[in-house]
């Protein structure tokens, strides 16, 4: 309680600095809109529909891509973690790609599939994969190998092996490489969006775009906080079950990879 | 007193038998000649305990009867058959528990009786109930691994190897991490179920005391190369107590010949 109620203030007085600085006169209504402006604005796209269609069309692609990104990286992460020629071929590639912002995909992306569905989803599956790659190989290697040794005693082999001994072993681990993904592809859908304008669904990245072409601060900064809020959200509702299930289980806090 | 060389063709063919075998570990620095030339007979429904100092192979010894590890030369027959790979006839029982966390105790005891695709579901949870009430842990089955005692852990790791029927139990030094209350708990379990199950069992200890309360015989080996150097039968009647005046005389006579393969340890 105490906590919410810090939080609270904390925020309150964020938004009362703000608004002060918007009175204070200094700057531009135009270039700074006061805080009541930007409710205004989000309350009114709620009531009109914009921001739910906008939201549930690129929380659609998100999904997709996210899972897209996690069924490819989830078994090549585990080929990495067991076969050197893995590990020196996709783990290397895995490596240099992550380093690389996915907004750099964009331009590829137009070029290869132009202003389509399919190049959203080629930069959030290209943000994504790379992560959760990167977050098996780990989660994997760091399996105490005593559950291997008692799996094989046991005449767990193979797919048995992967699916139920390696996989659930490095679930510590994995849902921290989960979550970093599902920040990459958030990222990098919202590049994919200010940047591929198409007729097929508007997205978040739509309204804060043209919100800037339009000069409203109002909607730009409006559209910026929804970004956050359904970010953190997501983050909740995706992974807190899993989170719980952890902390029941091995009895610790998630650790951290 | 004299490492007997089993002799194949017998009557009653050994449950596991040993046939001159030999393992090398190499690393960048060092070769280890973990068992050099090893044989041993093992007897169907036979307690046998291996006991040694660190280093003389014991543990590997008992890697290559489960087939976890492959010997350099030599083979290991059960029932006749020649050990490739592990199998569920021969299960093990290592020093931490490595029950998998991700399961409760039952899941655990079943994750065994899962692979053996010739039970029922219903059977397979009969069984595994049956197994934790034989570890005395029935009130415990839906507990996270986490929640149970070193010795509790140890049980149901114990249920989950007996679960899946095997003809031979190898333990890893299965109570060396518990305290000494737990342990002696566990030593009239472990010969109460071993007298109504008749099991074959190799269990791997550095404990003297452990070994001569456990085994019908013990097993002394020396290090570097790893060698059987003796082997002792403990004729006491059971269940032993492991704080029986009775081990007193096998166990000094035990631990002498222990000191001794330390000394030739050194010379070498």
């Amino acid at each position: 309680m105490k906590r919410t109620a810090v939080a609270l203030l904390f925020f309150a007085v964020l938004i009362g600095l703000w608004e002060l600085a918007v009175r204070s006169g200094r700057w531009s209504i135009v270039l700074l809109p006061s805080p009541i402006f930007v409710g205004e604005y989000i309350w009114s796209a709620l009531l009109d529909g914009t921001l739910l269609e906008s939201t549930w069309v690129t929380l659609k692609r998100l999904l997709v891509g996210y899972a897209a990104g996690v069924l490819v990286g989830l078994p090549l992460g585990l080929l990495t973690s067991t076969s050197r020629v893995f590990e020196d071929t996709i783990g290397a590639l895995a490596l240099g790609f992550q380093t690389l912002p996915s907004v750099c995909w964009v331009p590829l992306a137009l070029v290869w599939f132009g202003q389509t569905e399919g190049a959203m989803l080629f930069v959030v599956v290209m943000g994504t994969v790379w992560s959760v790659i990167l977050a098996t190989d780990h989660g994997a290697r760091n399996i105490p190998p005593i559950y291997a040794r008692a799996a094989r005693t046991m005449g767990s082999e193979g797919f048995h092996k992967w699916t139920r001994v390696i996989l659930p072993a490095s679930l510590p681990f994995l849902v921290s490489g989960m979550k970093q993904g599902w920040a990459f592809a958030w990222r990098s859908l919202m590049a994919a969006e200010i940047y591929v304008t198409i007729l097929t669904g508007f997205g978040l990245g739509h309204l804060l775009h043209y919100g800037r072409e339009l000069n409203a601060m109002e909607q730009v900064i409006g559209i910026m906080i929804v970004i956050v809020v359904i970010g953190l959200l997501v983050d909740r509702l995706l992974f807190s079950p899993w989170e719980r299930f952890l902390h029941r289980r091995w009895g610790t806090n998630v650790k951290e990879a | 007193m004299e490492v007997s060389q089993p002799d194949s063709i017998t009557a009653t063919p050994a449950k596991l038998l040993v046939e001159n075998v030999s393992k090398r570990f190499t690393s960048s620095r060092a070769t280890v000649q973990a068992l050099d030339n090893v044989s041993l007979t093992v007897a169907e429904g036979e307690f046998v305990c291996l006991i040694g100092p660190s280093g003389c192979g014991k543990s590997t010894l008992l890697d290559i009867m489960a087939g976890l590890t492959m010997p350099d030369s030599g083979r290991v027959l059960a029932d006749g058959k020649l050990v490739q790979g592990p199998g569920r006839q021969r299960l093990v029982m290592f020093q931490e528990s490595a029950l998998f966390p991700w399961l409760d105790a039952f899941g655990n005891v079943m994750f065994g009786l899962k692979l053996r695709p010739d039970l029922t579901h219903a059977e397979r949870r009969d069984i595994a109930d049956h197994f934790l009430h034989l570890v005395g842990l029935e009130k415990f089955k839906r507990a996270h691994v986490h929640e149970l005692s070193g010795g509790m852990k140890q049980r149901v790791a114990l249920a989950r190897a007996l679960a899946p029927d095997p003809q031979v139990l190898l333990m890893d030094e299965p109570f060396a991490a518990l305290d000494a209350l737990t342990r002696d708990q566990l030593y009239d379990d472990i010969q109460r179920i071993w007298m109504e199950s008749r099991k074959t069992i190799i269990f791997v200890t550095h404990n003297v005391r452990e070994a001569v309360c456990l085994g019908d015989r013990v097993v002394l080996m020396s290090p570097s190369p790893g060698r059987i150097s003796e082997i002792f039968e403990i004729k006491l009647s059971r269940p032993r107590d492991i704080n029986s005046p009775d081990l007193a005389g096998y166990t000094s006579k035990v631990a002498a010949a222990l000191k001794g393969t330390l000394k030739g340890a050194v010379f070498e």
